[in-house]
């Protein structure tokens, strides 16, 4: 089917797979019905009865702790005729009442209310039957929520695999220890014009695109008052990009060499500088070498984008047909951060990223006018390349004894490669070309 | 020598100069003179603009996201305002490289409050409601409407914005980016 189309060993990749309706629509099927998709984070739902609407390919779903308090995942439409039995953002509730007919269901999704009940369907009606459609399995990692629609998923633990490492940069405290972020109130939510896989791979690895933010280094909004972020602890470092052909997760990492001293950040805010000052001892202290490795941004198979690093968010690009993307960012931050570190992170996080972002804003450009002159009957006929740094990546990284896993690309003297993206495609193309998991899971 | 001038025509006065005012800025801003612009704010001025949220009626509350606390689509002062005219003037700003064209309609001006009180307040709470209208490259057109609430204060016998709060009409953004001033 897709022969022809994705080519990762030449890093050949048609445009059809961005612009054609009908590989999209196999996308919707082959891709987000199957694969772990992340719906939020633990603290949006910290109580039993709080909730936060959230999205899985273009389903809406409700994230919520029901009465027990377990977190649920539910299909956002009424079993009766569709309507959605919530439309508000998030909140607290006993129970979502359907406005159409009223029937209402538990924070469990059990059909709880059926208006009239006894005399308009008699016996007949089987509430179990008719709660809340549910997904097929969800997980709590870190705080952060992940769901599937397909029951023969392989758990979220081996969905990740090795990338856990990587995801873990984003997820713990700055000191090291295990856990301990929270998200800042309110999500960053915008429409952007292009495919959903324009910002995927983007996450994934693109390092080649820093000449787009060239701006933002000449007027500076670092948090040492230079450039975009604080550079030294990455010029010091190895530059890595690691990927996970087999599960098409990806990260740009930096590795510091093993004896560097910890270099100044955050100089513009002395308080803020020194937290950082003391995390990095901490967590030197705690990980030992594993704090030589610090992460940049990468993705999750398919459309979920940590950033481990300043600004430290996690996007998730939600399609809406071939040529429409629905951006949803969370800032996080360590819950237990002093508060006027977070008024810090959250001021820098919101002027780089996001649609006000001065480096975001830029990004945006990109992919709008890349997916615009890429629909043409005459511009589909031409693939895109991806030959960046083919034949450089090993399976078997070490360095000063540290081994990483993941395929890794050292891009610190070619600055960059696109190892990353064809990581990336060649898992798109095994999901849009299996019929089921066990198929994938076949060697 | 002049006649005292009546408590009604002092608010008329006071109103038909904070009109002029604003629409005076909106005029810098459509003709790109964001230096001018800039320098209409206090040295302690803050811009913010909210997010909203989809919450029952009543909840009101809940709304909007909190300044000081939340992410909102802005939250600056001068000194990040002044970064982003720098970055417009960069020449590499692709967002915004070749420049929108804007246009700001200001429209249903209000002044809400004035300090002291007499003939010639040096403080005004001012509300407004904005129409923007971007139109980029081709045929990419944005159309944002909303509210301000600002904080006018009289510095050296001139109007400053010392504060402002940007009200959008929308909970999902439906523009790409937000490259221009509200
Ligand atoms: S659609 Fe929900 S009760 Fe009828
Ligand atoms: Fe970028």
């Amino acid at each position: 089917m897709l022969d022809g189309l994705v080519d990762v060993e030449r890093g050949i990749v048609s445009r059809e797979i961005f612009v054609s309706e009908e590989l999209y629509r196999q996308e919707l099927e082959r891709v987000f019905a199957r694969a772990w998709l992340f719906v939020g984070h633990e603290s949006q739902v910290r109580q039993p009865g709080d909730f936060f609407v959230s999205s899985m390919g273009e389903e809406s779903v409700i994230v919520c702790r029901d009465g027990a308090g377990r977190v649920r995942v539910f299909l956002n439409s009424c079993r009766h005729r569709g309507m959605k039995v919530c439309r508000y953002d998030e909140g607290h509730t006993v129970e979502f009442t359907c406005p159409y007919h009223g029937w209402s269901y538990g924070t469990d999704g059990a059909l709880v209310g059926v208006p009239f009940a006894k005399d308009a369907y008699g016996p007949r009606l089987d509430r179990t039957r008719w709660g809340l459609v549910e997904v097929a399995q969800m997980t709590n990692y870190k705080g952060a929520l992940w769901a599937t629609w397909d029951p023969e998923a392989p758990a979220f633990l081996d969905y990740l695999g090795g990338y856990k490492l990587y995801l873990d940069l984003l997820l713990d405290a700055w000191d090291g220890r295990e856990g301990g972020t929270e998200v800042i109130g309110g999500v960053h939510k915008w429409l952007i014009p292009c495919n959903w896989k324009f910002p995927a791979e983007n996450f994934s690895g693109d390092r080649y695109h820093n000449v787009s933010h060239r701006s933002v280094d000449l007027v500076g909004i670092g948090p040492s008052g230079k450039g975009r972020r604080d550079m030294q602890e990455r010029n010091q470092a190895r530059w890595l990009d690691v990927s996970f052909p087999d599960l098409g997760h990806s990260m740009i990492v930096f590795l510091r060499p093993p004896d560097a001293p910890i270099a100044p950040a955050y100089q513009d805010a002395p308080d803020v500088a020194e937290y950082f000052r003391r995390c990095e001892e901490e967590r030197q202290r705690r990980r030992g070498a594993q704090a030589r490795l610090f992460g940049g941004p990468g993705t999750i198979f398919p459309n979920t984008s940590p950033l481990a690093r300043q600004p430290r968010t996690l996007a998730v690009w939600h399609p809406r047909g071939p040529h429409q993307t629905e951006v949803w960012r969370w800032y996080l931050v360590d819950a237990d951060a002093p508060a006027e570190v977070k008024d810090f992170l959250r001021q820098y996080y919101i002027r780089y990223s996001g649609p006000a972002g001065l480096t975001e804003q830029d990004d945006m450009e990109n992919w709008n006018y890349a997916h615009g002159a890429s629909r043409g009957t005459i511009a589909r006929r031409y693939a895109y390349n991806y030959e960046m740094g083919l034949g450089r990546a090993t399976a078997r990284f070490e360095d000063h004894g540290l081994a990483l896993p993941g395929v890794i690309a050292d891009v610190t003297e070619a600055n960059a490669s696109e190892h990353n993206q064809r990581g990336f495609y060649g898992r798109w193309r095994q999901l849009m070309e299996a019929a089921s998991w066990k198929e994938l899971a076949a060697p | 020598m002049n006649a005292p001038v009546s408590p009604e025509l002092a608010r008329f006065l006071l109103k038909q100069e904070v009109e002029e005012f604003l629409y005076r800025e909106a005029e810098l801003l459509d003709e790109r003179r964001y230096e001018e612009w800039l320098a209409l704010f206090t040295e302690d001025a803050r811009y913010w603009m909210p997010m909203r949220r989809n919450v029952p009626a009543g909840e009101g509350g809940r709304e909007f996201t909190r300044e000081g606390t939340d992410v909102n689509w802005f939250d600056e002062g001068k000194a990040t305002l002044g970064r982003r005219v720098g970055q417009l003037r960069t020449g590499v700003h692709w967002a915004e490289e070749p420049p929108s064209r804007i246009c700001h309609m200001i429209a249903n001006v209000q002044i809400l409050s004035a300090q002291p009180a007499g003939p010639s307040p040096t403080e005004v709470g001012v509300k407004s409601r904005f129409l923007i209208y971007r139109n980029r490259v081709e045929t990419e057109t944005d159309v944002l409407v909303g509210k301000r609430e600002d904080l006018l204060r009289r510095v050296d016998g001139r109007w400053q914005i010392a504060r402002r709060k940007i009200i959008l009409d929308q909970s999902v953004l439906l523009t790409k980016n937000l490259t221009f001033f509200f």
